[in-house]
């Protein structure tokens, strides 16, 4: 029983790790890519200020806006922080990990776009409409191609449960071929998943060419600032998924002070490369034609495949 | 003081070929450029003679008559020939109800002029295939002309409630996206209507005048000296460029040749200006693609000049520094090697730069081919600066019309034909390393001497004219003086009037997520469309 309330508690703190450090990595990627232009760059804590303004902040709302506009951000911010919660980036074999599989970690994350797209609908704007219409097309895509890109791993774990996933990838003594076409296609997933560049541009104010942005332009105040936020949790959401099914080293798979203080030291340096990484990315690349994210996401797709391909042809038996 | 009669005859002998009755208008007129006088009837008929003849159509304006003719509206036109030198037209209108016939049938860049001419003066322009409204807001009441001299400054117009009807389509996916007059950006207002059918743009409209500031009237009853500081905030971004064509027109009125020192100075100064334009824009093309990294490098470049300037001049965007005879400022020894080497290490660096962008593969996808506006297009429209010379009409004042000190330069033009955002971005790179090597030229042979002369103002009713080729094309000044050396009418044409309709037309075929880059790439002018 006290084992039990031990590991809930873990879970709870893992989940308000990922909350609170959320805003931190999105300061980090604007530094680095401050830095990269040659750029003083804002605080690292600038997030964290930006966040506390809205919260302080009147929230507007149009004067058609139904009661689906008010609780959208809410829907979207808790699903977002669930889903979040289910990926092992401290400790292994925690209960979310236990109840909530992948799957549901996707499917919460679909309950959270289905929400933000219905939000952007719901008062009627041109962008709104246009961005919503955006976002669905390409999720349609983008979603089989990260489900088939985790299933790629599951296949050698025999689960689709997260921290089985990661007692497999720990286990891993030689190189997979199948394992790095998921974690390429996992990146391009990410990538669009985030709206990143090349997909889209989260610092634009250019508002025909937005995909997220387009859909929270009514938003103010306390309701953008979830959003925001959400929209925070879910990069690092997607850069722990990384870490935990690419690269676990250091994870704790034992309960006790020292092994979750390394982890959390592995985690978090592993955050900070892939942060480099993104805003490498971002200063390298211009955004693509709109019309060529479904080729993007369709190779990604098609990366996917060919892992699982790859892995009944040449590692099946091998293990 | 004779001058030598350099005018176009040519257009004149052509007109009289074909039955047109004209009639020079040398008293109070510029020897530059002096007026011909047609009959009303024959209106349409000297631009339908004029697109025959390949001319270019530049500007169209209405003004009343100078001292005792006040009662009379004329209109004007300024057709340019690639051989020849421009030629101003007018003819006067009936003074109950004055018409005019349309000439947008010949030149399509006439029809906002028109607009503007119908909703300022009340002008009623037959024939004209658009009758709304341009300038005028749609609640200002029906009967307000305020370019009309019985319209006094200060009236206070009532709210009449109004409608702008915009192009409508029909059909099943079609839908509008309305933009702005507010945008997200720091960027002037104006209104874009796009009609699309998922992410495909069957026609773009553009709305603007909502930064209408009343310059024109302003400027009617100022002394020179003052009107010039005005005239030069039209548009803040070419602000030595609208001062330039003020003065110019100014002296062309009173006889006055600037000294040939401040003509160099004039020039070098509006080269840096171009030079600083096309740096800032060129960054923020690419960062329309979300190419962040040059605009961060453009954006220092732009910043090094504006600091200079600011240093050298005291304003970082060089304004207010030429005067109606001249220039306020000189440039010495120090400030010409300062100058100088800075102009040519940004020339340099922008060459570097230039390597990247063109080595980049995802910037180059993105403008290569997108919004083509071809060679016939741009020639129906006159598309003018490096819009025009990107798809090409390869016209530039600075050669067509020489003015000092470009009469004794070989200014290059370059010769693009594409005419999608890559050429016009080529265009503008091949301009900044042209502008630095002008600077240059010009820094090496400065004349000595005075940099102003005295301003006399001319006498009443005498008008003067000038074209200046500003980094975003050509600007029109014409100037009339009334009495006590005050300015009686003064219009300015920006080369965005022309310009705006290149985007309507380069857009045609986009996806709607190309707008912004396409918009960026024209870089039009809202203020200077609408003084």
């Amino acid at each position: 029983m006290k084992q039990t309330l031990t590991l809930w508690l873990l879970n709870l703190l893992q989940a308000s790790l990922m909350l609170l450090v959320a805003p931190l990595l999105a300061g980090i990627v604007r530094k680095f890519k401050a830095r990269l232009q040659n750029r003083r760059g804002a605080s690292l804590l600038q997030p964290y200020q930006d966040l506390r303004k809205l919260f302080s902040k009147e929230s507007l709302f149009a004067d058609n806006s139904s009661w689906i506009f008010r609780t959208a951000p809410v829907v979207i911010f808790t699903a977002t922080l669930l889903a979040a919660s289910i990926v092992p980036i401290i400790v292994v074999d925690l209960p979310s990990a236990m109840i909530a599989d992948v799957i549901a970690m996707t499917a919460l994350l679909a309950l959270a776009r289905f929400w933000i797209a219905l939000a952007a609908m719901d008062i009627g704007t041109a962008f709104g409409g246009m961005g919503a219409s955006r976002e669905m097309t390409f999720s349609a895509l983008a979603e089989p191609a990260m489900l088939m890109g985790v299933f790629v791993m599951s296949l050698g774990a025999h689960s689709t449960n997260l921290s089985t996933m990661v007692h497999f990838a720990l286990n891993l003594h030689h190189l997979h071929p199948s394992v790095a076409f998921a974690l390429a296609a996992l990146l391009m997933v990410s990538v669009a998943e985030n709206g990143r560049i090349p997909i889209d541009n989260p610092t634009t104010h250019l508002e025909l060419t937005m995909i997220h942005e387009a859909m929270i332009l009514e938003y103010s105040g306390r309701h953008l600032a979830l959003i925001e936020w959400a929209a925070q949790i879910k990069l690092l959401l997607f850069a722990s998924l990384i870490i935990s099914l690419f690269a676990p080293w250091g994870i704790a798979e034992t309960i006790g002070l020292l092994p979750i203080l390394i982890a959390l030291g592995c985690w978090f340096a592993k955050i900070i490369l892939l942060a480099a990484a993104v805003a490498m990315l971002e200063s390298a690349l211009a955004k693509i034609r709109l019309f060529e994210v479904p080729n993007y996401l369709f190779t990604a797709f098609v990366l996917a495949f060919l892992g699982m391909l790859v892995h009944y042809i040449l590692e099946v038996g091998v293990q | 003081m004779t001058t030598e009669i350099t005018y176009n005859s040519w257009f004149a002998e052509k007109m009289n070929d074909n039955g047109i009755h004209s009639q020079w208008l040398t008293d109070h007129h510029p020897a530059s450029m002096p007026c011909l006088q047609i009959r009303l009837l024959d209106w349409a008929h000297t631009a339908r003679l004029a697109r025959q003849l390949h001319m270019r159509f530049t500007a169209l304006w209405a003004a009343e008559g100078g001292q005792h003719d006040e009662h009379t509206l004329y209109t004007y036109m300024i057709f340019a020939h690639s051989e020849h030198r421009h030629v101003m037209i007018r003819t006067p209108l009936r003074s109950n109800e004055p018409t005019v016939a349309s000439i947008t049938s010949h030149y399509m860049a006439a029809l906002r002029m028109e607009r503007s001419m119908q909703d300022m003066f009340g002008i009623t322009v037959e024939g004209l295939p658009d009758q709304r409204h341009w300038l005028k807001h749609q609640h200002w009441p029906e009967d307000a002309h305020p370019l009309r001299s019985d319209f006094p400054a200060d009236t206070t117009m009532p709210y009449c409630d109004g409608q702008y009807p915009f192009i409508k389509a029909e059909g099943s996916g079609v839908y509008e996206i309305p933009v702005g007059p507010i945008h997200a950006g720091i960027i002037e207002p104006g209104h874009f209507r796009f009609l699309a059918v998922g992410e495909q743009i069957l026609n773009m409209e553009e709305r603007l005048g909502y930064v209408h500031k009343g310059i024109e009237k302003r400027l009617q009853g100022m002394q020179a000296e003052q009107a010039i500081r005005l005239a030069s905030r039209a548009s803040g971004d070419m602000t030595v460029a609208y001062g330039w064509a003020f003065a110019r027109a100014c002296e062309q009125a009173s006889k006055i040749e600037p000294p040939a020192r401040a003509n160099h100075i004039r020039a070098i100064l509006c080269e840096r200006e171009r030079l600083a334009n096309h740096i800032g824009d060129i960054g923020a093309i690419c960062n329309d693609a979300a190419f962040s990294f040059m605009q961060a490098q453009m954006q220092r470049l732009r910043e090094d000049l504006a600091r200079l300037h600011q240093q050298l001049f005291g304003h970082r965007m060089m304004m207010d520094l030429i005067v109606p005879g001249g220039v306020s400022v000189d440039i010495d020894k120090h400030a010409q090697q300062l100058l100088l080497e800075q102009t040519q290490q940004i020339a340099a660096e922008v060459e570097q730069l230039r390597a990247i962008y063109a080595d980049h593969a995802g910037i180059q996808e993105r403008v290569i081919g997108s919004g083509v506006v071809t060679p016939e297009e741009a020639d129906a429209i006159g598309l003018t600066g490096y819009a025009g010379r990107a798809s090409g009409l390869h016209v530039d004042e600075r050669v067509e019309e020489a003015y000092p000190p470009y009469d004794q330069l070989q200014v290059r033009i370059p010769e693009g034909k594409l005419g999608d955002v890559a050429t016009r971005v080529w265009v503008r790179f091949e301009e900044v390393a042209e502008a630095a090597r002008i600077i240059a030229t010009l820094l090496a042979s400065m004349p000595a001497g005075d940099i102003c002369n005295p301003w006399t103002p001319p006498e009443a009713g005498v008008s003067g004219i000038a074209s200046i080729e500003s980094w975003r094309g050509e600007i029109i000044c014409w100037a009339r003086f009334g009495i006590d050396g005050r300015i009686d009418r003064c219009t300015l044409h920006d080369p965005s009037e022309v310009n705006w309709l290149g985007l309507e037309l380069a857009v045609r075929s986009v996806p709607v997520p190309d707008f912004p880059l396409n918009n960026k790439s024209f870089n039009c002018s809202y203020s200077g469309n609408d003084l």
